[in-house]
């Protein structure tokens, strides 16, 4: 249940969605200086190359195309369907899992490769324990 | 190093039986294994228990004190949809090394139902809907639209893996279900993930199974009549690919595992008669058409346009119904499908029987990533 005392904003839905005083959100990447792997979120060493403490923080595009999807008909209890569940590659870098959204769900609608930019929303009303709502990020169509 | 034979090997009818214990169902399948190796619980030196719902649960102890506590060593293996084929690699390598003539491997599993997986982690909301799905109808569904983005494969070709596996299962007694599935039922079921139908997922069921596996010295002493040859064991995990985070990679593993176990077996994928590969979703069995080597890159759509991969085509695939029909309990799965495999090459599959099986291949997936395959051959 929602409790009317959250005393903060909202909150973003993982740690790597920044929400910057006075600036636009983004999503933050962590990236290796030795093999340049880039990884969602905080991270110190690298999977790829097994380098260590050699990952550095770097602001992802919001700007990217989609790579893979599915259109999710059945999910848990309570979560709104249907859905499309898509996978994208961000410019320079980076790939991204989240709802696209301002498409039908209906792969007749959608084609692999479109231009897609991430937005950032409130979390679909979505509250923690404490009442506290989140931002978080999807990808629409890209405009023009 | 000589080689390592099966002497017995056996899995229960799989289906859903909630009023039984994990450890009972796991004995039913040793029993069944012993029995057809003509070996007593006394005879086997150390054992490998797979299984995933109760990892912390010393499954494989409790089943020896079904079947007879003995005192012999036992490993209780986790490692995903992957852990009844890592049991049975764990126990192949302890005598390929020569520490045990004879021992046994168990994998059991005893499913709820309904969706596993599903987007979570991190803060206070559940993710799933929200970050796109987690949920694994999902996962397989974008892995499968990979394919379609670079080969143009069909909603439909996807689902004609679902129509061939559920016909298969009408001729396997030991299938979860024996229901033939037309085209226009397939496509037509509820749509779960899209390309992924209801149809088109793999049924979560209990089961068990288990194999005895031997010494080459063990084997000639025991009697080689119906010994199945291990030409090869392969495990591997997934190496780093550059969607990895968000989209688990079943390729690479796969095709990583597939190149060493034919290297080991010196063979090459035109030898093998018969494969029983990880069909945890109609789409997935596309792509393991052309990570395990029945066809090239791109070819996958065509080879089940063109029944290839059915019973009576050039190298039928999952003609026990697979994980879609027989169905797929998670700790068993692994080694249920080195018995289906074991069982064409002693020429005893009865309707089902691909004729003349000299040599089957059979791999399994576990998310997150581990790919197990082994090709085992007839002994003449």
């Amino acid at each position: 249940m929602a409790d009317e005392t959250a005393s903060q904003g909202p909150l973003p839905v993982v740690d790597w969605l920044k929400l910057p005083e006075g600036g636009d959100p983004y999503l933050e990447a962590h990236k290796c200086t030795k093999c340049a792997a880039i990884y969602l979120g905080d991270r110190k060493h690298c999977s790829k190359c097994g380098g260590r403490d050699c990952l550095k923080a770097t602001r992802l595009s919001n700007d990217g195309t989609l790579y893979a999807y599915s259109i999710v008909f059945r999910s848990f209890p309570g979560i709104e369907v249907p859905y499309v569940s898509a996978i994208v590659d961000l410019e320079g870098g980076g790939t991204v899992k989240g709802n696209l959204i301002g498409v039908e769900p209906d792969p007749e609608k959608i084609s692999f490769g479109m231009p897609v930019q991430v937005v950032y929303k409130d979390a679909l009303g979505r509250k923690d324990r404490e009442g506290n709502s989140y931002i978080s990020y999807f990808f629409q169509p890209a405009q023009g | 190093m000589s080689d390592v034979y099966i002497l017995g090997t056996d899995m229960i009818k799989f289906g859903r039986f909630p009023e039984r214990s994990v450890p009972e169902l796991a004995a039913e399948a040793a029993h069944g294994a012993l029995d057809d190796a003509s070996v007593t619980i006394q005879d086997i030196q150390a054992m490998w228990s797979g299984n995933l719902g109760q990892a912390a649960g010393m499954v494989g102890q409790r089943t020896l004190q079904e079947i007879g506590q003995t005192g012999i060593p036992v490993v209780n293996c986790a490692n995903a949809c992957a852990t009844g084929a890592t049991a049975f690699r764990d126990a192949w390598l302890a005598v390929k090394a020569g520490v045990y003539d004879l021992v046994m491997a168990v994998g059991v599993e005893q499913m709820g139902r309904g969706l596993l997986g599903g987007a979570g982690g991190g803060t206070g909301i559940p993710k799933e809907g929200l970050l796109g799905s987690g949920t694994m109808p999902a996962v397989f569904a974008e892995a499968g639209m990979e394919h379609s983005r670079k080969y143009g494969t069909t909603f439909e070709q996807f689902a004609k893996v679902s129509v061939k596996n559920h016909h298969h299962s009408t001729l396997n007694p030991k299938a979860m279900y024996q229901i033939e599935t037309p085209l226009e039922t397939v496509m037509n079921a509820e749509m779960i993930a899209y390309p992924n139908t209801k149809l088109m997922c793999s049924v979560n069921v209990d089961g068990s199974a288990a194999a005895v596996l031997a010494s080459e010295k063990k084997a000639k002493e025991l009697g080689l009549d119906r010994a199945v040859r291990v030409k090869a064991s392969v495990l591997s995990s997934d190496p780093w690919q550059e969607r990895d985070l968000v989209m688990p990679d079943v390729n690479t593993c796969t095709r990583l595992a597939a190149k060493s176990a034919y290297e080991m077996a010196g063979v090459g994928p035109d030898d093998i008669d018969l494969v029983e590969l990880h069909d945890c979703f109609a789409t997935a069995e596309i792509l393991h058409y052309e990570n395990l080597g029945p066809c090239a890159a791109g070819e996958a759509g065509r080879l089940i346009d063109e029944g290839e991969t059915a019973l009576g085509g050039r190298v039928p695939v999952n003609v026990s119904g697979g994980l879609l029909s027989k169905g797929h309990p998670l700790g068993a799965t692994g080694i249920a499908n080195i018995y289906e495999v074991s069982t064409h090459l002693r020429g005893e599959a009865d309707k089902r029987q691909v004729e003349g099986a000299r040599l089957g291949l059979t791999h399994v997936i576990g998310l997150g990533s581990a790919c197990a395959i082994h090709i085992l051959e007839k002994v003449d």
